[in-house]
């Protein structure tokens, strides 16, 4: 079952940015695409766990700040020809408010 | 999304290089938009033909050298009809008809049927044991022959030809190269790297006969002699003819496409009939036909954007460069190296080593170049004759290549195949040669953006450019890595920095979706490169009126401080000129201790650095070192960063000017500017150096009489001495030069481009022409700076401390306890 938590306004996240949710199992970044998407992603970099939440956002993609991965917002796929991937959580916008699904990483893998 | 039914047909005719690397690039663009079916005469995939000399040599094998299996063209959905030739286009009803008579309909049509290689009309020229060299059957009748035979003759004396002659040779048979001229290679040497090159080619056992004239192959049931114009005859059991190709055009021409030595296609690889698309060796543009993959690779990325119905790019012709795969003969030829009475020339020979080169300039441009036996700064002079670098303030050292420029880092005694595979190619990324060799191999790359994706090798600081480019070069064994001539500012496009700024000028753009929108960017939201790039231009433009854009900041000017290898951050406070205060530093403890930062460490600019601060605490720490007065040092900013002095005058025994008061007042001026790429200053109070001025991107040496002024020095990943400037009397003097010289780098640099690479491009003397002699146009430059930093010089610390600016940067958006 999915339980979704509100975790603030759309428009508390810059567009073609992001924020961090905290979690007691580490930091969730939560992102937002120009056309107001929401994507939530564990905020690790699969290559050596930069924190994917400072990096610059385009289209459906983010790149990693430390040595520019480039990650897939709604898969958490690294793109080719790098290769790792990252955890994702649901995520949603409504009336103007971001719902987050935290997804256990154990439950998953 | 177009479905099957809907789909366009694309029919390509030619299963070779050039009409598939077209295709590849399609499917990159558009990989939904055509049902595509390939023909081809030969019955294998597609091969890269360029390697069929190191297949006849016994240094590869056929599968070596296959770049798309057939399984390729089965999981991308592409018919693949291997061993089919097309005899017929029928362009009134868009059919093209096979040999068997069959018909397939298209939309739009690619020709991309190569060439053939010229058999010289002469008696007995269909004589069995008579071949030419292109494709695999010829290397395995060659190689069959090499078995059964003794004895070859090989006709032209020319790439293809020794390359050949150097394969047979080392399948052991006796090998006599026959050539017209008395120079190999004439078309890519000059006679004395031609005498060089037979030279060493007969210490390995070829023999020449040249000048010489074949009147006529000999022989009733296969070859058994050559004749020459001299009466002369020579035994023969197989004889190879390489005297030239040309281009494959009947079908095009059967079907009424103009055509003159190939088919004519525009600059948008068209040939008359617009449906009709033509690429390879087979096409004529703006009257050059080419026989090298390079161009060919060029025409295919312009086809492909086409035919993507992406058309902006145009193919606007290229220059080229050669490379004989002769393992352990070194030669390399680029560009025009006739003499003329306009050009100099710059020769060094060294008869011992066996090196010999031949640099031609022309209006200060490098226009050609002939390498041999050391050709390790081919890709370098390459790439200057292509950007048409001013290379006149290295003209007398150029001949003696990069490494003695301090330029890439390349060192010539450092051949690539002489390194072990353990050895480090890349320092920024840690790639060894061997790593980049297997990448190249296994994942069959071509060229330098295939391997900096796949291996990030050269991705970082691109110093390792030059050897990555060796190591392809020596993989592969042809040079068809080059890049295309003008450099796109990165993937989404294939516009030029230079083609960017001016555009932005011209058109007065002013956002960046308005500069992606009008150069019709190919993603959406660019990338990670060219939106700081894009954000850069707009915001050294446009001062005061272009919003800078957050979101296309890398992180650390985002949020003003340096991100470390934790994700914590490093703070630095500016300490003008490097001198500080009691109660600055114990402020700076002070802060230290409060937020537990764990290491407190002075930098190379003179200055301390706070490490390993968590990002919530950024703005506390910023405003209590806001409190003791102190601002944002920009150690993060692609913009002034330092500016090291010595005590100069005011202390030292040698001083001869008040180094450190000129180091500050430089500092107060300039702070807060942004620049293409991180700007540091240097200000000694003599010529003992101290302040090590002459390694930065600008540097003043004091002196009795006044200030001597330097630039683009650099010392990091690249060490080179500045040039100097010019000098000036006073203070004011050299304030005005030196923010009238960052003015122009502003307006003119690359985005991440160093003041030195700049310089390099565009040369010392332009500059100093701008920025010196002209002082009109100096004191506009001073003038447009000062505009721009009324914007810029605000403490981006005090308006995020105290002003909450960005305020959402730095705390969570929700902290979650979850069950
Ligand atoms: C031995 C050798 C060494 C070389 N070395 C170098 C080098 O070091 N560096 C370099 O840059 N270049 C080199 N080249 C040149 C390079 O290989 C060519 O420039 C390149 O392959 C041309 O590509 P293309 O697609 O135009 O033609 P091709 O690769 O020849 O492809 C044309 C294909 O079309 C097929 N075809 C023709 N007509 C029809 C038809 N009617 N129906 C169906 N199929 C048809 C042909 O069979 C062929 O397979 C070398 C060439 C050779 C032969
Ligand atoms: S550079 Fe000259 S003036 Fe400056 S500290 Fe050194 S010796 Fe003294
Ligand atoms: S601080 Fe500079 S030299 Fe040191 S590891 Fe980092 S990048 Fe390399
Ligand atoms: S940690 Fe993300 S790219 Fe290295």
């Amino acid at each position: 079952m999915t339980s979704w938590i509100e975790i603030g306004a759309l428009d508390d996240i810059p567009r073609l940015g992001s924020r961090v949710v905290r979690t007691p199992g580490g930091n969730i970044a939560v992102f937002r695409t120009e056309s107001d998407e929401v994507f939530a992603l564990d905020d690790r970099c699969p290559h050596k766990g930069g924190p994917l939440s400072q990096g610059i956002v385009h289209n459906k993609r983010v790149t990693c700040p430390l040595h520019n991965f480039v990650i897939e917002l709604a898969s958490g796929q690294a793109v080719a020809p790098d290769e790792g991937c990252t955890h994702t959580h649901p995520a949603k916008v409504e009336n103007g408010i971001v719902w987050l699904s935290v997804r256990q990483a154990a439950a998953v893998s | 999304m177009l479905d099957k039914v809907t789909k366009q047909k694309l029919v390509v005719i030619g299963n070779g290089m050039a009409g598939i690397r077209t295709v590849e690039a399609l499917l990159e663009r558009a990989p939904d938009l055509y049902d595509i079916t390939v023909f081809g005469s030969e019955p294998y995939g597609n091969y890269n033909r360029i390697l069929l000399s190191p297949v006849l040599a016994g240094e590869k094998t056929v599968d070596d050298i296959m770049l798309n299996t057939v399984d390729w063209y089965e999981d991308n959905n592409i018919t693949l009809r291997k061993g089919e030739t097309i005899n017929m286009i029928d362009r009134r009803t868009c059919e093209v008809v096979t040999e068997a008579g069959e018909r397939v309909p298209y939309d739009r049509l690619l020709i991309a049927t190569g060439s053939n290689p010229i058999m010289l009309p002469l008696p007995g020229k269909d004589l069995p044991g008579v071949i030419g060299f292109r494709d695999i059957y010829d290397v395995d009748r060659m190689i069959k022959a090499s078995t059964d035979y003794r004895n070859a003759v090989v006709i032209g004396g020319g790439l293809l030809g020794l390359e050949a002659a150097n394969g047979l040779m080392k399948r052991g048979m006796n090998v006599t190269v026959v050539h017209l001229l008395d120079t190999l290679m004439e078309r890519q040497l000059d006679p004395v790297a031609g005498g060089l090159l037979r030279k060493s080619l007969e210490e390995r056992g070829m023999v020449f006969k040249m000048p010489a004239q074949t009147q006529a192959i000999l022989g009733e049931d296969r070859v058994t002699g050559v004749r020459f114009g001299d009466g002369t005859e020579l035994a023969a059991d197989l004889v190879v003819m390489a005297v030239g190709i040309r281009p494959n055009f009947e079908l095009a021409k059967k079907a009424g496409l103009y055509c003159e030595r190939g088919v004519v296609v525009s600059d948008t690889m068209q040939t008359y009939d617009g449906r009709i698309y033509a690429v390879g060796e087979c096409v004529q543009h703006r009257r050059q036909t080419y026989g090298l993959v390079a161009p060919l690779f060029d025409q295919a990325k312009v086809c492909a954007n086409h035919l993507a119905m992406k058309g902006f790019a145009t193919y606007d012709g290229s220059v080229t460069s050669t490379k004989l795969k002769v393992t352990g003969i070194d030669l390399f030829s680029a560009g025009d190296f006739a003499p003329g009475p306009d050009k100099e020339e710059i020769v060094l020979q060294d008869a011992n080593r066996g090196v010999y080169k031949r640099i031609i300039l022309k209006d200060k441009k490098i226009v050609g170049a002939v390498l041999y036996g050391d050709t390790i700064d081919g890709p370098w002079y390459f790439q200057h004759l292509r950007d048409g670098t001013d290379v006149s303030h290295m003209r007398e050292r150029l001949v003696f290549g990069a490494a003695n420029l301090g330029d890439g880092g390349v060192s010539g005694q450092n051949s690539v195949a002489a390194m072990s595979d353990e050895t480090e190619i890349c320092g920024c990324n840690g790639v060894c040669k061997g790593a980049i060799v297997k990448a190249i191999s296994e994942k069959k790359l071509f060229t330098l953006d295939d391997v900096r994706a796949h291996t990030k090798a050269s991705s970082s600081c691109g110093s390792c450019t030059g050897l990555v480019e060796q190591v392809l070069a020596f993989t592969l064994g042809g040079d068809y890595s080059a890049a295309p001539k003008v450099k796109p500012l990165c993937k989404c496009t294939d516009h030029s920095h230079d083609d960017v700024r001016r555009v932005i000028v011209e058109q007065q753009l002013k956002t960046i979706p308005a500069v992606m929108r009008f150069m019709e960017w190919k993603t959406l939201n660019g990338c990670h490169s060219c939106r700081p790039a894009l954000n850069y231009y707009l915001l050294a433009t446009w001062p005061g009126e272009y919003r800078d854009d957050q979101q296309s900041r890398f992180i650390n000017e985002r949020v003003h401080a340096n991100i470390q290898k934790d994700g914590t951050y490093s703070v630095v406070p500016r300490m003008w000129g490097g001198v500080t205060t009691p109660s600055e530093l114990r402020a700076i403890a002070d802060v230290a201790e409060k937020f537990n930062i764990p290491t407190v460490k002075v930098t190379g600019g003179q200055r301390i650095d706070l490490l390993g601060v968590k990002k919530e605490d950024l703005p506390a720490v910023w405003a209590d070192l806001n409190d003791a007065g102190m601002v944002s040092g920009h150690a993060y900013a692609k913009g002034l960063r330092t500016v090291k002095t010595c005590v100069g005058s005011e202390w030292c025994r040698f001083g001869t000017q008040d180094s450190t008061g000129l180091g500050v007042k430089l500092e107060k001026f300039m702070w807060g500017s942004w620049t293409p790429a991180k700007v540091k200053l240097g200000v000694s109070g003599c010529p003992r150096n101290c302040a090590e001025a002459t390694c930065k991107d600008v540097g003043v040496v004091c002196v009795d009489s006044g200030y001597e002024i330097h630039f683009a020095g650099a010392a990091g990943l690249h060490i080179k001495g500045t040039e100097f400037l010019t000098k000036v009397e006073t203070e004011d003097e050299t304030l005005e030069v030196i923010v009238a010289l960052t003015q122009l780098y502003r307006e003119e640099g690359w985005y991440l481009e160093r003041m030195y690479k700049w310089c390099d491009r565009v040369g010392l003397e332009q500059i100093r022409k701008r920025v010196v002699d002209d002082v009109a146009n100096r004191k506009a430059l001073f003038g447009r700076f000062a505009h721009s930093q009324q914007f810029a010089q605000t403490d981006p610390w005090a308006e995020r401390a105290s002003r909450g600016v960005d305020r959402n940067e730095f705390a969570p958006l929700a902290e979650l306890e979850l069950a």
